[in-house]
């Protein structure tokens, strides 16, 4: 009854309303729709349409870390948010969606766009597409982000002055986990390996991040997925997990084994890394600065749980259309070079303000350490500082980088 | 133009208990009863403490997640808005009990009432907009849409306009109350929350909570014309994350709680000098002066208590358990 009052009610005003505007045409200074006869600002989103980690098995799976979508989704999150980022130069903004079929597709897509007046390219490709797009670009004046590769080496060996990072890396993901361990003094860890390459670059992270946080790795045995009898040693849990530790690291990037590990083990093992407590980037249940508000609006519009890659590809966006704000300018170089600044400080949702690392275009940012439902800890761990930035404590710091621009 | 239609879920507006209508309201009277009144978010409740001894007098069950409290305009009874219970609940301070409420608003977390008392401005998080409730018809009348997650919410004294933070687009909307539609947008210092006006009008300070900052806006041109950093010793400028402010009548010294950074700064607003910083709990969030000016009441949402500072001392002098993380206080004297 109310319910329908106020609705005629609120028709009539905005009847009313309209007839006044168009009466009068007295536009309130300038600020009536946000998109309304502005200059729009195209913001490209680039995917490959047979990307392997959004299949739909795997997706179906929902193994821990993995994405449970395309991040396409937290890009259309965060243009909602910025809808006034644009007032003062009367801009608007909107993402230009580009699904590729090959990567061989990738660097004539960006062309396409660029000849479209496209300057700012968020990108959702696995790593070793990403590096070969990435080194045709170089030289461009453009300013592309990473949302969904973990690699350390993207940032490190493969790195570009034009190549930013919301995602968190490898390495910054085992630092978090380095430091929880260690605060609990769980330091002797037992590592599982997979026998895929990406397995090895997960193994790699936790053991930079063990010599750094003084864990002890007691051995490293490789495991495999499968039920053959002759290999027991190498697939049976129990087994391989044998002895004396206080953690067990799971070293999975497909998340198949991973599953089965906890309460599989012969003595009671805590299990970290790909299974057990994870390092996310962002995780539902998270519930400080902010962070309810953003998945209620991610899981209103996309009727599903936001992921680190989500998160990702929202913050690269929010990063755009901030340092747009800032400056009042839309010039690449302003831009770019205003990302890596100082006063350049983001909102993550998860507390800390965050910034570009200039020396290799990461962003830092808190980890969380996150089981199936919960956030147990939010690194940087309390007491873990750093003599500039505690957040540098996670991940590639500036005397230890390899990248040079 | 910026005028929405309401959204579904804050349309009806019902009354639960109608017991008492606003506009018999004025004829009872304030009561003083030097009661401070701490709603808890986690513990859906607000707390009464004594004004004297700050015992706990009696703890109130309202709806879920209440936040932001306000008066209404003869001092009878408290607004609470309850985010998570969709609500304004309304607790009749001589019976200590919520005796009526405004139902199904979407997410409410601020609010503040218009000079005459027939509005109440309030800051819808989830819809990123502002809705207007008619106090006298319990009404949802209109919602206006602002940058995500609206905030801090204050009517100016000439009730002519309404601003509104928005902590996602690092604004302060300006809203005329006759038109309803957004007459400026101004930029301020990265996720701005709270308020405070000088007692001459000119100066409208709005903390920003990942700035360390408080801008000050002048109201004559709509600009912002200086800007406060916080720097306390021993902080790195991430963990300074200023929240509540509140100013002194004679518009002598703003207090400003600086979230994460466990203080609140004192400052000398002719001056724009932070004159001190007092250690309270952690993440001090909102910070209320009693009448006479001598306490001021900082809540920490984190240590799950309330710091009593006495203004002159420039210390605490005792800190109060309440209940789990508090949000804002409020005191009757």
């Amino acid at each position: 009854m109310i319910k329908t009052m106020i609705r005629e009610k609120l028709s009539l005003l905005l009847l009313s309303l309209t007839v006044l505007t168009v009466g009068f045409l007295l536009p309130v200074a300038g600020y009536a729709e946000p998109d309304a006869g502005k200059k729009v600002l195209n913001i490209g989103f680039v995917e490959l349409k047979s990307d392997p980690r959004y299949k739909k098995k795997r997706v179906f799976a929902r193994f821990m870390g993995q994405a449970l979508g395309r991040p396409f989704a937290g890009a259309e999150v965060a243009l909602k948010e910025i809808k006034f980022h644009g007032t003062e130069l009367g801009l608007s903004f909107a993402l230009q969606h580009v699904v590729a079929k090959k990567p061989e597709e990738l660097s004539n897509k960006i062309s396409e766009l660029y000849t479209g007046g496209v300057r700012f390219f968020v990108l959702d490709l696995p790593a070793n597409a990403l590096a070969e797009l990435a080194k045709t670009q170089r030289e461009k004046d453009i300013v592309l982000f990473n949302t969904s590769a973990y690699e350390t080496a993207l940032r490190e060996t493969q790195c570009q002055p034009n190549l930013f990072h919301t995602l968190p890396s490898h390495a910054m993901l085992a630092d978090a986990l380095g430091q929880y361990l260690i605060s609990k003094k769980w330091r002797n860890v037992l590592i599982l390996e997979g026998p895929l390459a990406e397995d090895k670059l997960l193994t790699a992270a936790f053991s930079v991040a063990a010599k750094r946080y003084g864990l002890k790795i007691s051995e490293k045995r490789p495991f495999v997925l499968s039920n053959d009898p002759r290999e027991r040693d190498k697939n049976n849990v129990a087994l391989l997990s044998n002895g004396d530790h206080d953690a067990i690291y799971i070293a999975d990037s497909q998340g198949e084994f991973a599953r089965n590990t906890p309460y599989q083990t012969l003595k009671p093992n805590l299990i970290v890394g790909s299974e057990g407590l994870v390092a996310s980037a962002w995780h539902w249940a998270w519930d400080r600065h902010g962070a309810p508000q953003l998945e209620k609006r991610f899981e209103k519009k996309h009727k599903r749980p936001m992921t680190n890659t989500d998160w990702a590809a929202w913050m690269a966006v929010k990063a755009i259309a901030g340092a747009i704000q800032s400056t009042k300018s839309t010039d690449v170089k302003t831009l770019s070079s205003y990302l890596t600044s100082e006063e350049n400080l983001l909102d993550t949702f998860k507390g800390n303000a965050s910034s570009f690392r200039p020396w290799n275009n990461q962003l830092r940012q808190p980890i969380l350490l996150t089981t199936h439902n919960w956030v147990v800890e939010r690194a940087p761990i309390k007491g873990f500082l750093h003599q500039t930035n505690n957040l540098d404590t996670l991940g590639i710091d500036q005397r230890n980088s390899q990248c040079r621009f | 133009m910026n005028i929405l239609p309401p959204l579904k879920s804050t349309l009806k507006l019902t009354t639960l208990v109608v017991s008492v209508t606003l506009t018999s309201i004025s004829t009872a009277s304030a009561k003083d009863t030097g009661y401070i009144f701490v709603s808890s978010e986690k513990d859906n409740a607000v707390t009464v403490l004594d004004g004297k001894d700050y015992s706990v007098v009696k703890t109130i069950k309202t709806g879920d997640r209440p936040r932001h409290l306000a008066f209404n305009d003869d001092k009878t009874k408290i607004y609470a808005a309850c985010g998570d219970g969709e609500s304004l609940d309304i607790i009749d301070i001589s019976k200590l009990e919520v005796i009526d409420k405004l139902d199904d608003i979407d997410d409410p977390e601020a609010f503040d009432f218009s000079p005459d008392g027939k509005y109440i401005y309030i800051s819808l998080e989830d819809d990123g907009a502002l809705g207007v409730i008619d106090t006298e018809k319990k009404e949802m009348i209109q919602t206006i849409e602002v940058g995500e997650e609206p905030e801090g919410v204050m009517a100016s004294p000439d009730g002519k306009s309404v601003f509104v933070t928005s902590e996602v687009a690092n604004m302060v909307h300006i809203i005329d109350t006759t038109s309803w539609e957004l007459t400026a947008n101004i930029q301020v210092g990265k996720r701005p929350r709270r308020f405070a006006m000088t007692p001459d009008n000119k100066e409208l300070w709005v903390t920003s909570e990942l700035d360390s900052s408080t801008s000050i806006i002048d109201t004559a041109s709509n600009t912002v014309k200086e800007v406060v950093k916080f720097k306390p010793k021993g902080f790195r400028a991430e963990d300074v994350t200023p929240v509540g402010i509140t100013m002194t009548k004679d518009g002598k010294t703003a207090y400003v709680a600086m979230g994460k950074a466990n203080h609140v700064a004192v400052v000398d607003i002719a001056s724009r000098k932070v004159k001190d910083y007092i250690l309270v709990g952690e993440r001090a969030w909102n910070a209320e002066l009693n009448n006479d000016e001598s306490l001021l009441f900082v809540v920490n949402g984190l240590s799950d208590d309330v710091s009593v500072i006495d203004t002159k001392k420039g210390k605490v002098i005792k800190s109060v358990p309440v209940g789990r993380v508090p949000y804002m206080a409020l005191i009757d004297d």
